[in-house]
């Protein structure tokens, strides 16, 4: 397993791995919206919870479509469905090399795009918070989805269409925290269930996308 | 004599053929008795008006829209552990079914709430929940369009509708927490103190069943053109195998 998780990051931070991608988007989407809506402070630090956990989410859907695609290509993921790993295994760590990849650099970056969305004070650490424990759910579903999706040709409208509606609950906790977080309410509560999702998540897709492998490779 | 004996696509098509008269015939008879009876033999709401009757297709559209997709949980549960064909093609069936329930219930809802709540939209808990319902009927539908091969078709379908069922629940209860809405709560409940005035319930109740019934003859058409196209297509490969 680890060996699978140090070949897939080894794979994404190469050269056209597309690490950074969404990274940038996450970046693009944080400067593009204050151009959109005008540079008022009030108005922009309302909406900047918002706003940086969409930014999040559709920064997280950009790169799922790879997540097996490629390796489905190319035939690896074939052995790796008959190596003694279990299919589940692969997807967890092929997950959690998209988290590492993808998700934590969003988180670390989240504060720096807060500070360009006038986020009050009082949210910056929830805002990391909340992606820290939200980001895992996000790369897990996108995983499920992508397991969904990876025979298709036109994969990845389909897989967005599956992705974006189960990401709801975590983007309503996630923002819901940053925003009470931010106008220094009680973010807890939504910051629990946030991490309840995720811990979830990782209890249960693992074994719903390792079934949609399997019927895909068949 | 037992359920899984329908798994049999002949069998199935048997008692299909006779039930199909009898169901549709019976849910014509309800709907027209529920609506009729709504719509024109009930006075009107001394706040509402006659806006209130909108209630006669608003309410059971909305019941049958979760009603089905519960039902697809069912028939998809039924294929990934028994693999019997006919329980995914009443699943793939009852799909549209469902979303068309879900936009009946949603467009009179607005109807409703133009009026009543001077917005045609708000973004309220049940009115996002539903919305992001149809989304998830949307993807479902998707899903089995896009996928070539019937049987995997049939398990990826099954396998979103599962988890798709925990991740809709979800929303609908983290829906609730992010905003409290302009949505009455429930009014039919028998035992609440308060509910809708029997002159109300009565005939909303024959609608409800008459909706349910239009539901169960609905899938039932679908599910039989599904397994004709299923037979069509296993005759033309079977006449290209022997060309």
């Amino acid at each position: 397993m680890i060996a699978l998780l140090q070949r897939d990051l080894r794979l994404a931070l190469r050269a056209g791995g597309g690490f950074g991608l969404g990274l940038a988007f996450f970046l693009m989407v944080a400067v593009l919206v204050p151009l959109g809506v005008g540079p008022e402070g009030a108005l922009l630090a309302r909406i900047a919870p918002g706003i940086l956990w969409v930014g999040a989410l559709l920064a997280c859907l950009l790169s799922l479509d790879r997540m097996f695609a490629l390796d489905f290509e190319d035939g690896a993921l074939d052995l790796m469905a008959v190596s003694p790993l279990p299919l589940e295994g692969v997807v967890a760590m092929k997950a959690l090399a998209h988290w590492l990849v993808t998700g934590l650099p969003l988180v670390l970056i989240a504060p720096v795009l807060g500070l360009l969305l006038s986020l009050a004070p009082g949210g910056y650490a929830w805002l990391l918070a909340s992606l820290f424990l939200g980001t895992p759910a996000l790369s897990l579903i996108g995983g499920f989805g992508a397991a969904l999706t990876v025979g298709l040709k036109r994969g990845g409208l389909i897989l967005s269409l599956i992705v974006l509606p189960m990401y709801v609950p975590s983007l309503i906790f996630g923002a819901e925290a940053v925003r009470r977080g931010a106008v220094g309410g009680d973010a807890l509560v939504p910051l629990l269930l946030l991490a309840a999702i995720s811990l979830g998540s990782v209890a249960i897709l693992p074994f719903a996308a390792a079934a949609a492998l399997r019927a895909n490779l068949k | 004599m037992s359920i899984w004996e329908y798994a049999n696509p002949k069998k199935f098509m048997q008692t299909s053929t006779m039930a199909l008269p009898w169901v549709s015939g019976l849910a014509v008879v309800l709907l027209v008795a529920g609506l009729v009876w709504g719509f024109f033999f009930t006075p009107d709401d001394y706040k509402q008006g006659s806006t209130v009757k909108i209630i006669y297709l608003h309410v059971p559209a909305a019941m049958m829209a979760v009603s089905a997709w519960f039902m697809m949980l069912v028939g998809s549960l039924i294929w990934l552990i028994r693999r019997h064909h006919v329980s995914a093609l009443a699943a793939k069936a009852a799909a549209p079914v469902g979303l068309t329930f879900t936009v009946i219930g949603l467009v009179t809802g607005a109807i409703w709430g133009q009026p009543m709540w001077g917005t045609w939209w708000a973004w309220d808990p049940r009115l996002t929940s539903f919305l992001i319902l149809g989304l998830f009927y949307l993807g479902y539908i998707a899903l089995w369009a896009a996928v070539e091969d019937a049987d995997t078709a049939a398990d990826l379908t099954s396998v979103l509708c599962i988890v798709g069922s925990v991740f809709a629940f979800l929303s609908r209860y983290a829906v609730l927490f992010w905003n409290q809405g302009l949505h009455q709560g429930a009014s039919l409940s028998v035992d609440a103190e308060q509910h809708v005035s029997d002159v109300y319930a009565f005939p909303l109740w024959i609608s409800i069943a008459g909706f349910l019934v239009l539901f169960v003859t609905l899938v039932l058409l679908r599910t039989r053109t599904e397994i004709r196209s299923r037979r069509i297509r296993a005759l033309m490969a079977r006449e290209r195998a022997e060309a």
